[in-house]
């Protein structure tokens, strides 16, 4: 999960995009010009293939019935709640996993104890648990039947089917997204700066902003990107737990599959095609941030 | 300020937005419900909003249909009613009620669905004799969409497994549509072979065996076959059929009914549990019965769906071919009895895949 | 995982390094949110399926159905993996080495299964691989069925798992010094040598960790796989599904159980990862 950056505080970081520094004499580090050309040309096929076709599909997809219908599609009103309400729920979310992020790294790189590697393991978890699952977990918990179901109800609270389950179930996707940034970014960068700091009187939080957060912030604003990228997009776990009320209770993913459902094609890739504009952005934008911190 | 402090500043800020957001969206998701009238709301005139949980096919019925209670209704009580739709397999959609969807009424695709909805207690016992023609104000049909030409020839249900032919229907474990087909096509193979459920099971067989594709809902198997081009033949509802024929592909697929099969009834019921909580009983049950008027019949059979009024029915007859139907009631003894025997885990449909 | 180890200080055993504030709070903010998030509600799968009695649960574990789930659903997995591990480090390789037109767009893009909801991309993988696709027509030419098969289920998984290897593998090739390659190369070992016995095994710790990673995210990926599986039993039909198929039937304590099984395998998996990664760093700050 760790990202393309280099990390802030080392001797060398490389230079993207254009020869590292040791180009001139790296002539016997790399390969002759045709293998070059030809590793080149694979990776961009076998990009082309697998992910830049499913992009230009979703496009051409999208217009296929013209712009009109595209951006009818775009402004009609279960649309726009659908997108509303993706907003909304990576408003909520982002922030939350990113503070428990921070915490999460600070505990983990700064200080030793026992169980480390288990606690590292744990918060890892949701990325390997099937979304499918993430969502009927918290219909287990929540719904009508489920543990605190009956409590709930005579409180009149809902959680599944309403905008906290899809909360829940979007946190539980994104969870280790922040976290996996910057674990291993300030394992590298060690406790020097701050024990250092600590020894002249720096108190904590303090200590944190000056010291740490330069340090980190790029690589977690790049976490924040890809958690959001990843919240506003999930499908399987939020599709268990909506309830698919129209204009309520659709994220702009589910409303993406209820118009494919609905045999309105374009109208569906012309949503689509708005997740991936925010792909798309998200991307921009973490390539602006590698170049910024250079 | 130079660049680097401007930028401290700036993530700074970010930071302390973040944590306040947290903070305040902590407080506010605690208190979220779905909102809803009180009790007394949908006596007034207050506007009132109804929750019809329903199955993949009837988006478009029932996108039509709200606009005419609504009129109707404010008409006759001079209150507004707002109906929220949710739409999914029908399995999934009676799940989600029992789990907790809060919906006032659930129009779904088989009566095992809404029986389900009531062992869990929402719905009280009798729920199909509360209204008409067993809660089922409109009925369909199973049938066949061929391409243009019905190159295969293909007439009747042995016509499907013959060899060479490809045949689309959706998992019957996942869609509710798809247990309507498996059981047309039981029916039609148990009277074929005389009530010898051996041979049925194997022309069953060879049904499946030419099904290339299980999609998990009806919608799903449609597209597979008009937007993807795989299959020679589509078994469907009637309604479904029709929709692809008229509105999908004008002049590439073609309808076959056979010579016989299955009255499907897809039911509606008042769930008791959410409407009594939410006050909204009599505005529910109305839409219920609005279904079974002249204008609900009239916008039933505009989508496709045979009309039970007779008046109705005679004026889009042409449209429905009459046709042998079985019911799942005579044939099979009941929703029950059918998924017992066919449907569970272990059972006849998991049979002819086992190898 | 960088050139520069940070000398450690010998950790005292169970102790914070007490000079730095700010351990109890964050440890403790960390396993409560844990708790919250991940724990109860895993447990909450755990307790389900206990309402299967134990012949109950086996019955349904180990159905023969279910068997060829899990057998389709890791076949897949591994496959889309293997493909993965091959191309994506040719791709790291590519963009963290070379320098050509079009490079900052090609890093950009390798984040787009991330960010694309699986549904968007189960629906355009099934356009375009199906057998009236763009890329489907070609393939059903030469009779590679690629949709609606296993293949199909393979495609979708390796659009899914290809940023898991590519971002694992690009930071450990950026962050790694030329020296030993050009030591080797000066001491006269051919480019192909150089990469056999150098390369390949710095960069086998990061590569398995892609693997793994792409391997978990695969056996367990849904929404972009029904599109294009075909979803056949026996065939094309993978363990996530039948969970889904048996929430259908509402068989809860049945979906609880497959679902108990998946979440140990990958649970095994990502200890497995996670080991690998710390052997990794270890490898890379203690040369």
């Amino acid at each position: 999960m760790a990202g393309s950056h280099s990390y802030p505080g080392t001797t060398s970081p490389p230079a993207r995009g254009t020869a590292r520094k040791l180009a001139p004499r790296a002539g016997c580090t790399t390969e002759s010009p045709l293998a070059r050309r030809l590793l080149i040309a694979v990776a961009l096929g076998f990009i082309g293939l697998v992910l830049l076709l499913p992009l230009a599909a979703v496009f051409v997809q999208a217009f296929k019935r013209g712009a009109d219908v595209y951006f009818a599609a775009l402004t009609e009103p279960d649309a726009l709640a659908a997108i509303r309400l993706t907003l909304f729920t990576a408003l909520i979310v982002v922030p939350l996993n990113t503070i428990f992020g921070i915490a999460a790294a600070w505990c983990l790189t700064k200080f030793a104890f026992r169980g480390k590697q288990w606690l590292i393991t744990l918060i890892d978890l949701p990325f390997a648990v099937s979304p499918v699952i993430a969502g009927f977990l918290f219909i287990l918990l929540f719904g009508a039947h489920g543990w605190f179901g009956s409590w709930l109800a005579a409180h009149d609270v809902q959680i599944v089917f309403a905008l906290p389950g899809i909360v829940l179930a979007t946190l539980f996707v994104t969870f280790p997204f922040v976290a996996r940034e910057l674990i291993p970014l300030m394992q590298s960068q060690g406790t020097l700066e701050e024990e250092a700091a600590a020894t002249l009187g720096a108190k904590g939080w303090k200590m944190f902003r000056h010291i740490t957060l330069p340090n980190i912030k790029w690589g977690l604003l790049y976490g924040i990107v890809i958690c959001n990228a990843r919240a506003m997009g999930e499908f399987g776990a939020v599709s268990v737990v909506s309830g698919h009320i129209r204009g309520e209770t659709n994220t702009l993913p589910l409303h993406v599959e209820i118009l494919y459902n609905e045999y309105q094609f374009s109208a569906a890739f012309a949503a689509a095609s708005l997740l991936v504009a925010v792909a798309l952005l998200t991307l921009t934008a973490k390539q602006w941030l590698e170049r910024k911190r250079l | 300020m130079s660049s680097r402090q401007y930028r401290k500043k700036i993530i700074l800020w970010v930071f302390i937005a973040a944590m306040s957001l947290t903070a305040a969206c902590g407080g506010g998701t605690a208190g979220t419900k779905t909102g809803g009238p009180s009790g007394t709301a949908a006596a007034g005139t207050e506007p009132v909003v109804l929750q019809n949980v329903s199955y993949d096919p009837t988006r478009e019925l029932y996108a039509d249909y709200n606009k005419a209670f609504a009129a109707y209704w404010q008409g006759k009580t001079g209150q507004s009613v707002t109906v929220k739709q949710s739409h999914g397999g029908s399995g999934k959609q009676a799940r989600s009620v029992i789990d907790g969807l809060q919906a006032d009424v659930v129009t779904l695709a088989l009566a095992y669905d809404i029986d389900a909805i009531q062992q869990a207690g929402l719905i009280k016992e009798g729920w199909q004799t509360r209204l008409k023609d067993n809660s089922a104000p409109y009925y369909s049909t199973i049938v066949f969409l061929v391409r243009k030409g019905n190159p295969k020839g293909i007439r009747d249900w042995n016509d499907l497994v013959q060899p060479g032919v490809q045949v689309i229907t959706p998992n019957p474990k996942t869609s509710g549509g798809a247990r309507w087909n498996y059981l047309a096509a039981w029916g039609y193979a148990l009277a074929a072979s005389g009530g010898d459920e051996e041979q049925a099971k194997e022309w069953l067989r060879g049904l499946y065996g030419n099904v290339p594709v299980l999609d998990s809902g009806a919608r799903g198997a449609t597209t597979t076959f008009v937007e993807r081009g795989i299959g020679d033949v589509l078994i469907s509802w009637e309604n479904e059929a029709f929709l692809a024929a008229n509105e999908l592909g004008k002049d590439e697929f073609e309808i076959v009914v056979p010579t016989v099969s299955i009255l499907a009834e897809p039911p509606v019921a008042v769930v008791d549990g959410t409407v009594d909580k939410r006050g909204t009983r009599k505005v529910a049950e109305a839409y219920l019965e609005y279904l079974y008027t002249e204008e609900g019949q009239e916008i039933a059979a505009k989508h496709y769906y045979r009309p039970r009024l007779e008046k109705v029915a005679a004026e889009y007859g042409q449209r429905f071919p009459q046709v042998k139907l079985l019911t799942i009631h005579d044939q099979f003894g009941g929703w029950a009895q059918a998924h017992k025997k066919h449907f569970a885990d272990g059972a006849l449909f998991d049979e002819i895949y086992r190898r | 995982m960088t050139a520069t180890p940070t000398p450690k200080r010998a950790p005292h055993k169970g102790k914070s390094y007490a000079v730095l504030p700010g351990f109890r709070i964050t440890l403790g903010f960390t396993i409560g949110y844990l708790s919250l998030l991940v724990l109860i509600p895993l447990s909450a799968v755990v307790l389900k399926s206990l309402e299967l009695s134990w012949d109950g649960f086996w019955a349904t574990v180990f159905d023969a159905r279910v068997l060829a789930a899990y057998r389709i659903s890791f076949a897949t997995a591994l496959a889309a993996g293997l493909i993965n591990v091959v191309f994506g480090f040719i791709v790291a390789w590519v963009l963290v080495r070379y320098s050509f037109p079009g490079k900052r767009l090609l890093d950009g893009i390798i984040d787009l299964p991330f960010a694309l909801p699986t549904a968007v991309a189960g629906i355009a993988l099934t356009s375009i691989y199906a057998e009236n696709g763009w890329i489907g027509r070609w393939l059903y030419a030469i009779g590679i069925p690629s949709a609606y098969s296993a293949a199909g289920i393979a495609i979708a998984l390796t659009f899914i798992g290809l940023p898991f290897v590519v971002r694992t593998v690009q930071p450990v090739l950026e962050s790694w010094e030329t020296d030993v390659e050009e030591a080797a190369a000066t001491l006269g070992a051919k480019r192909l040598t150089v990469f056999r016995r150098i390369i390949v095994p710095q960069l086998l710790p990061s590569l398995l960790t892609g693997f793994a990673l792409a391997f978990a995210r695969g056996i367990g990926e849904y929404g972009s796989v029904v599109f294009i599986s075909g979803n056949m039993p026996y065939k094309t039909e993978i363990a996530p599904l039948l969970i889904m198929t048996k929430l259908e039937q509402y068989d809860y304590a049945g979906a609880t159980a497959v679902a108990l099984v998946m979440l140990i395998l990958s649970f095994l998996l990502q200890l497995l990862i996670n080991a690998l990664q710390w052997k990794a760093a270890r490898r890379m700050t203690s040369p």
